[in-house]
């Protein structure tokens, strides 16, 4: 195919259709920011696919102006590993929920991740079933009141960061909808990486379960309220007259209080490895949560591993050198035959 | 002194069956036996029956492993109601078939296994044999004995020593119907090495040697070559052919093959057999389970793939949901069903055909499939090349409906000359002029297949209901109602690209039997019988469910009666009075067990006022 000409304006991947999400929503933010990266990333339009499964974040797709593929609830990511399988020349995003993705299609999640194809995985958390109108999510804490929980919700929520990491994943994100640099950034580092790039995007509800995030939305809280993850430094957060940084021993984390000019690293605070040779260290970043830690934010994760689809083609390529390009006739008469003379 | 050779009586057709323990190796002995009794040139059949259980415990009743052939030298179409000759060897193989036997056929048993133990497992207050003399002829060979004799200085364990009586089992059956034992001497040679090579080749001459020595066999047998079509053959399952079709439907389209399987019973081995063909460019998928498999295969369609998903009941109505997708967003892919015996998790390794309703309306809203069925194992390479070829013409989503009877048995295959398969060119679409997703054929109702890569054709699909034309999603009530009749529409034209219906017998008459899928055998068999016969009956063979072949009304109407046999309770039969309004009549069997021929005629001839 013919090499197109090159896209350099997000416009350019704005779709023709009205996006209707709710007024406020998360989406809008999330949206405008992958349309102003894509065109960054240096992949031709036409290879670009966006997957996506059930719920407001799967109508992603409509929204973008490359080739997209709305499909059912939680299978997404089997979608996408089929397209990436076969074809690994095409950039591949799926976009999913804490419902679409947790719930219903944990499992597909789950392989997708081990198997570590080399796709994007946005799944946008916000903590409730949005398009069904208001019911608590997997990622729903305990107690919350909805429709279907009037007495508050007796689920052990999952985190999508544990769960990622549990399963395998090569490169794991977290950002928030209207961090506008971090989330880019993000998406750059994501799309980068080779293999399945789970990133979590804390996301806004504003009608069924508005302010989840607020204290690491709003930029006045941010700064204590969040760890920004940063490979290499210590993971310090705070404003800067009071900073404090977490120390992790024996997987246990715990919060340190600096003095003003105080060195982190010498008072035991944790230096951020994402290439951390063992997991057990990102999980215990995965456990950090409000109110007693800060949320991380950032890459808690990035190693190397093969991908499904190079394997995969490597073994279309070897048993073609090996065994020569398939000859039907051949095969037909394999084995043991006869004929019947006339 | 050499013994003078014994005589040999020609006989037309035989049916045998061998029956052991589960572990006994039955099935392999029987695939050996029929790889030479096709290399001999007779038509034959096979049809294995095992239980699910890999291991049953051992001389049990539930762990009797069977697997029955029928060789002529005259055209045959299933392995026969009733075995001539009947191996068994234990006591359970020979209480679970001997009820099958012809009265006055043969029963060979392992003398050695009637032991107390044994017989107590198998169900038997004492030895059985002497009762059965007066039916059946019995020949008692300790084979246990006979074997570990052969081998004794080979010196393996017991375990492996008795490991191959079986093979002597084979090597006296090769006597006793004069079948060339090269096949199974190279085929050993290729699969073991060193002591276990030896003791299986010498067990298997021991078997032969034994056959012409002892005083126990007065004659042997021969079937002469059958006069069937000149050509080129070779033996065939019906996985085999299913999973060869997928092969040469990418050859035959000029495409790369996807499938995405998850392990079912008794559909793995199209998995495994595909697992092999990466040189042909065919990528395999173990999906964690049947709902990834669907999707990914739907996903790898939209990537321009030839996609295909196998599966086995269970399985399919996992698959229902992606189905509807690939019907709402008409991508091209094919569903294999190869149907056991449920519902739920039924008897996995028996055959039934009774998902046929599923695959025309198990999925939510009106969400037509084209549907189509092999009706013998040679039947599934061909099937499979027509199905993505109307999948890739029209498409849409076609399942194929095989079966647990189909899948295993085996028949002698003509070898199809390459150079007469179909051949279709199927183009991506590439021109951005006038490009719309849901735009279609006039002819076929096709909409493009525009794959990701291509520039100016970027588009989505979804399962939401989409524009007529534009394919933007869209809830307007009067564009629903239109893409509801387009879909229906566009399914109904695959009538143009299928041929009429044919009828075996004559084009009028008192009665007509109407079968599909693995029935065809035994149905064609009853009605060609009961016509030598004289009786007024004709059959006709549906390999296309979904559209019907345009002609069938028409047809339905030539006859008095009607009778629609299948292994379910009466699904295409309740089907057919639906769309025709035809008094038809049922025969239905649900055991898990083909179609006997004998029970299709007994019917025919009921329906026609008793036997001529």
């Amino acid at each position: 195919m013919a090499a197109a000409p090159t896209i350099a304006k997000a416009k350019d991947f704005v779709s023709d259709q009205d996006v209707r999400w709710c007024p406020g929503c998360g989406d809008y933010s999330i949206l405008k920011n992958v349309q102003k990266v894509m065109p960054e990333l240096g992949v031709p339009k036409q290879n670009v696919v966006f997957v996506s499964g059930i719920g407001c974040s799967s109508r992603f797709p409509y929204y973008m102006n490359t080739y997209g593929f709305h499909t059912i609830h939680g299978r997404a990511p089997a979608f996408a590993t089929g397209i990436k399988a076969s074809r690994p020349d095409l950039s591949v995003w799926v976009v999913t929920g804490d419902g679409d993705g947790l719930s219903i299609g944990g499992n597909h999640l789950l392989h997708t991740i081990r198997r570590n194809l080399d796709l994007q995985i946005l799944l946008f958390n916000n903590r409730v079933y949005g398009l069904t109108k208001g019911q608590y999510s997997p990622t729903s804490r305990e107690g919350m009141r909805t429709k279907s929980t009037p007495q508050g919700s007796i689920d052990h929520p999952i985190d999508p960061i544990a769960f990622a990491l549990g399963a395998g994943a090569t490169f794991v994100a977290r950002t928030v909808d209207v961090d506008a640099p971090h989330l880019q950034e993000i998406l750059h580092r994501a799309h980068a990486h080779k293999g399945t790039a789970f990133v979590e995007i804390l996301q806004n509800c504003p009608v069924y379960n508005d302010n989840e995030w607020l204290e690491v939305e709003d930029r006045k809280t941010r700064v204590g309220a969040a760890l920004m993850l940063h490979n290499g430094e210590p993971l310090v957060f705070g404003p800067k007259d009071a900073r404090r940084g977490i120390s992790i021993q024996d997987g246990v984390p715990s919060v340190v209080d600096l003095a003003a000019d105080e060195d982190p690293i010498a008072a035991g605070v944790a230096v951020h490895d994402e290439t951390h040779r063992s997991p057990s260290y990102a999980f215990a970043l995965a456990s950090l949560a409000r109110p007693e830690f800060p949320l991380p934010t950032g890459v808690f994760r990035a190693v190397a591993k093969s991908t499904y689809e190079s394997m995969l083609q490597a073994q279309v390529d070897d048993a073609f050198e090996q065994r020569g390009p398939g000859d039907l006739r051949a095969l037909l008469h394999s084995g043991d035959t006869w004929t019947v003379e006339a | 002194m050499a013994q003078p050779k014994k005589p040999i009586e020609q006989v037309e057709r035989v049916a045998i069956r061998f029956a052991g323990d589960s572990g006994d190796g039955m099935q392999l002995t029987g695939t050996k036996f029929t790889e030479s009794t096709a290399l001999a040139g007779n038509d034959l059949s096979t049809f294995p029956d095992f239980p699910a259980e890999i291991r049953a415990p051992a001389g049990s009743l539930a762990g009797v492993s069977g697997f029955q052939i029928h060789f002529a030298s005259e055209d045959i179409r299933t392995p026969a109601d009733q075995p001539d000759l009947l191996v068994a060897l234990n006591p359970a193989a020979l209480h679970a078939n001997i009820e099958d036997l012809r009265p006055g056929g043969m029963v060979i048993v392992n003398s050695d296994a009637f032991t107390g133990k044994n017989l107590e497992r198998a169900g038997y207050d004492g030895d059985p044999l002497p009762a059965l003399e007066d039916r059946f002829r019995v020949v008692q060979i300790p084979l246990t004995a006979l074997n570990r004799e052969a081998i004794k200085d080979l010196k393996l364990g017991t375990r492996e020593t008795d490991r191959c009586k079986n093979f002597f089992a084979l090597g006296l059956m090769f006597w006793l119907y004069n079948r060339p034992v090269e096949s199974t001497l190279r085929w050993l040679e290729g699969k073991f090495k060193g002591k276990v090579l030896e003791a299986n080749q010498r067990v298997l001459k021991a078997g032969l040697h034994f056959g012409e020595t002892t005083e126990l066999f007065p004659v042997s047998f021969s079937v002469p070559k059958a006069k069937i079509q000149p050509g080129t053959y070779r033996n065939i399952t019906g996985n085999t052919a299913l999973a060869w079709g997928i092969v040469a439907a990418g050859v035959q389209l000029g495409k790369p093959v996807f499938l995405g399987a998850y392990p079912i019973t008794p559909a793995s081995d199209v998995l495994h057999e595909l697992a092999r063909y990466r040189h042909f460019g065919v990528k395999t998928f173990q999906a964690e389970d049947e709902i990834a498999a669907a999707s990914a295969s739907i996903g790898a369609a939209f990537a321009g793939q030839l996609a295909v998903s196998t599966t086995s009941g269970p399985g399919f109505i996992l698959k229902q949901e992606a189905l509807g997708l690939a019907v709402m967003t008409e991508l091209p892919l094919v569903i294999v069903d190869i149907q056991r015996a449920g519902p739920s998790t039924g008897m996995p390794t028996k055959t039934e055909q009774a998902d046929l309703l599923a695959a025309l309306y198990g999925r939510n809203s009106d969400s037509p499939v084209p549907v189509l069925a092999p009706a013998t194992p040679g039947d599934c390479f061909g099937t499979m090349i027509e199905a993505f070829h109307l999948a890739v013409k029209y498409m849409t989503p076609v399942i194929v409906l095989s079966d647990g009877y189909i899948a295993n048995s085996s028949e002698p295959w003509l070898i199809p000359d390459i150079d007469t398969l179909p051949r279709f060119d199927v183009e991506y679409r590439t021109d951005p002029e006038g490009f719309l997703p849901y735009r279609r054929d006039p002819e076929t109702l096709a909409r493009p297949w525009a794959i990701p890569g291509t520039p100016g054709l970027e588009h989505r699909i979804g399962g939401l209901e989409s524009e007529v034309d534009t394919g933007a999603v869209s809830y307007l009530p009067e564009n629903h109602g239109r893409m509801v009749q387009l879909r229906a529409e566009k399914v109904a034209r695959i009538a143009q690209d299928i041929p009429p219906a044919e009828v075996n017998g004559a084009d009028r008459g008192e009665l007509l039997v109407i079968g599909w899928g693995g029935t065809h055998g035994a149905i064609t068999s009853a009605v060609n019988d009961a016509r030598a016969e004289g009786q007024d009956v004709s059959s006709l063979h549906l390999r296309h469910l979904n559209p019907f072949p345009s002609n069938l009304g028409e047809l339905l109407e030539r006859y008095k009666q009607v009778l629609v046999a299948e292994l379910n309770c009466g699904q295409l039969w309740r089907h057919l009075r639906a769309e025709f309004l035809v008094p038809a009549e049922s025969l239905s069997k649900v055991e898990g067990q083909p179609f006997k021929v004998s029970e299709l005629r007994e019917r025919i001839d009921s329906m026609l006022g008793g036997r001529k």
